[in-house]
């Protein structure tokens, strides 16, 4: 038996939370062939990253789940973000499992499904990122993702729709090697995460493969808004500072922009702002309007802890 | 990492980088005091005297008579809390312990491993606090309030399939969130390394049992031993003891809820596919995409979506074969046992019952001896089995 098929007549017999989400064979079928003629202008990580140094400011980079709440609301929430500031996207394809994230993000990546995100819609809206924007892309996956389609051909996929890094939030540097190579093979940056409890070797490790830039996690936890910034935090970033050159984005918890120019000051070149943006498409799902003012709103105060005057 | 926690391709820690010195730690631990003379007398002790090992290997007369093989049972359904789980949450809790953890968490799907971890918890005075899906929490009322007596806190998931899959993600994302100062005594062979390797150990005692009683009792191994998979337990705790012997033939039995082509099935290994879920690369259920799927099995203990990464070894090279049972089948395993040999088993044991049966009746293995193993007992399921019989109790 073909347990494809046999996903496949299952259909309908749950509820939507039942984790039975759209088989994506179809879109990928489509998918196929056409992402090799688009043109398109990819600023590296690098570049930002100097572009911010040289206005003596932090990157502010924004993270939604790709296809929250359906693809064409996500695609026009994107383009608020780039509106409102951002100087790179963190986009999420949404997971069945994922254990690295609170109820946000879960909330997000079921919302997501159950309107019919598949992997190949999620580069498919990448490319369409791509048509408004240039600054840089990183994925946030869980690795099944990525295996379940071929380490390869996902990369691939990735650099074809103008993908700039991947982070794989439960792909340690133990079990990476074929993810590096994969990155490596299509010009793509292999972004790992670093916490407290890791040791400086341990950094070391991580340091060796990450590129573009590391992802340093702010809190003890899984993703989603907390009110207070720990000040172990600062501590963290000057330990990770005094280790690589790589930049340093702190992500997970950050919720205000007092949060965010506290990290900025402590070293880091950024902060990831996911879950505090995602409440807000939450609590908008009804309104597209307010929705889309809401989250510019929000970019534009976050974007502005990042600059100079704030910083200093 | 000492070790890769690899049988073959499988295994593995995939987890998130916060989790890995906890991973580490933990394996450390149980490098050292698994070779510890105090901590395994002292495990030894609480097995015999708390659990009540050993258990007996049981010739079934009845049904060795009815079948014409020689059918041994082995006994895992007398252990307190009725079913093999004690034996690792009494390795765990005692390893938590002499690591200085001030409290457990577990998952829990019908209630099995919460109760062998909620009375751990009480025996070693750790606090305990039980991750349990909204929906089984609703089906097994009993067993919450089982879990409550012993003094744990069962803990309501209502995120995603709100069944096992999901009280695991939230035991994980409690654990990250907790790391110094909790252990998460994961209840089956499976979760990142060092845990299936970990879980395996403390339940090997099933296996050494097992052999040194048949030898005792027939003079020569067994040819088969079957046993039910859900995350792969028991079984690799009978399996293990036999692995090297190349005679010995190793059935492991999966849910089969409505049948593999039904879409309706708990079969990972028969119908799944390669994936990571949990911590470790195994065969899980999965659609195109690598969305994990929800399992299917009348038995809560088989209704799970991956199974331990050791059995995908014991698959792909040969060493193990693993077929299904159907919820039907099972329950006529359930029946037979109970009416024939006066032994109500669990339904999760009755697929290893109702495999047993098939095995037997195939001409080639009339004679032979098979060792079941029988991972628990009934009680638990008296509800669910008068439903399905159309009895009202
Ligand atoms: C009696 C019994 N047998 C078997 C199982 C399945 O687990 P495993 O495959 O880890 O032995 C369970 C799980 O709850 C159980 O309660």
């Amino acid at each position: 038996m073909n347990s494809e098929e046999d996903y496949k007549n299952s259909k309908g017999n749950y509820n939507n939370s039942k984790g039975n989400y759209k088989n994506s064979e179809e879109d990928y079928e489509n998918s196929k062939g056409n992402s090799d003629s688009l043109n398109i202008r990819v600023e590296s990580y690098s570049a930002m990253f100097q572009r911010a140094k040289e206005k003596s400011e932090g990157v502010f980079i924004p993270f939604i789940v790709a296809g929250d709440p359906d693809f064409e609301t996500s695609l026009q929430i994107v383009r608020e973000l780039v509106e409102g500031g951002a100087d790179a996207l963190e986009i999420g394809f949404p997971f069945s499992d994922p254990v690295a994230d609170g109820p946000t993000v879960q909330s997000a990546d079921i919302r997501s499904l159950n309107a019919g995100m598949t992997t190949a819609k999620g580069f498919e809206f990448i490319r369409k990122i791509r048509e408004f924007t240039s600054i840089p892309i990183g994925l946030l996956v869980y690795y099944n993702l990525i295996y379940k389609m071929g380490v390869d051909t996902f990369y691939e996929n990735a650099r074809k729709s103008g993908v700039n890094g991947i982070l794989a939030a439960d792909l340690p540097p133990e079990e990476a090697g074929d993810a590096v190579k994969a990155a490596e093979k299509n010009g793509l940056n292999q972004i790992f995460l670093a916490a407290e409890t890791t040791s400086n070797e341990r950094l070391q490790e991580i340091i060796k493969l990450c590129s573009g830039f590391l992802y340093v996690v702010s809190v003890m936890g899984v993703t989603g808004a907390r009110s207070e910034m720990g000040t172990s935090t600062v501590e963290m970033v000057g330990r990770m500072r005094s280790h690589t050159k790589l930049p340093l984005c702190v992500g997970f918890g950050i919720s205000k922009p007092e949060h965010i120019t506290e990290v900025i000051k402590a070293g880091a070149n950024g902060a990831i702002v996911g879950s505090i943006l995602i409440d807000v498409i939450a609590e908008n799902l009804g309104d597209q309007d307010i929705l889309k003012a809401k989250i510019r709103e929000s970019c534009r105060e976050m974007k502005e802890a990042t600059l100079k005057d704030q910083i200093e | 990492m000492i070790m890769s926690g690899k049988f073959g391709r499988y295994g593995g820690v995939f987890v998130p980088e916060l989790l890995i010195p906890a991973l580490e730690e933990l394996e450390g631990a149980f490098l050292k005091y698994r070779e510890d003379k105090k901590f395994n007398k002292e495990l030894e002790y609480y097995l015999q005297e708390f659990a009540g090992r050993p258990t007996s290997l049981y010739f079934a007369r009845n049904l060795s008579e009815k079948w014409g093989c020689k059918v041994y049972l082995k006994r895992e359904d007398m252990l307190h809390t009725g079913a093999h789980k004690i034996n690792n949450t009494l390795g765990q809790g005692l390893l938590a312990k002499y690591m200085g953890k001030e409290r457990l968490i577990a998952e829990t799907g019908a209630g099995q491993h919460g109760i062998a971890t909620a009375v751990v918890g009480a025996l070693l005075n750790i606090p305990t606090e039980v991750y349990m899906g909204s929906e089984d929490v609703e089906r097994q009322k009993l067993n919450v309030f089982r879990m409550e007596l012993s003094g744990a806190r069962v803990l309501s998931v209502d995120s995603g399939s709100r069944t096992l899959k999901d009280a695991i993600n939230q035991a994980f994302r409690d654990w990250i969130t907790n790391v110094d100062t909790t252990h998460y005594l994961i209840g089956s062979t499976m979760g990142p390394h060092p845990y299936p390797t970990m879980v395996k150990h403390f339940q090997k005692v099933i296996g050494r049992e097992t052999k040194e009683q048949i030898l005792q009792k027939e003079g020569e191994l067994p040819d088969a031993v079957i046993a039910c998979v859900g995350g792969g337990s028991n079984s690799i705790g009978i399996f293990s003891e036999f692995i090297d012997d190349e005679e010995v033939e190793l059935i492991g039995v999966e849910g089969g809820g409505e049948g593999i082509g039904s879409g309706r099935t708990g079969a990972t290994l028969s119908v799944g596919t390669e994936g990571i879920l949990h911590g470790s690369f195994s065969y899980v259920l999965q659609n195109f995409d690598g969305q994990i799927t929800e399992a299917h099995s009348v038995s809560a203990g088989l209704d799970y979506p991956g199974v331990g990464p050791e059995h995908s070894y014991l698959k792909i090279t040969g060493r193990a074969e693993y077929v299904a049972i159907t919820n039907k089948e099972a329950l006529r395993g359930f029946e037979l046992l109970s009416k024939y040999e006066g032994i109500i088993p669990a339904l999760e044991s009755s697929h290893a019952v109702a495999y047993a049966e098939k095995y037997a009746k195939m001409k080639e293995n009339r004679g032979r001896s098979i060792v079941v193993n029988l991972s628990g007992r009934g009680d638990k399921d008296m509800f669910l089995v008068a439903r399905e019989m159309g009895e009202k109790i």
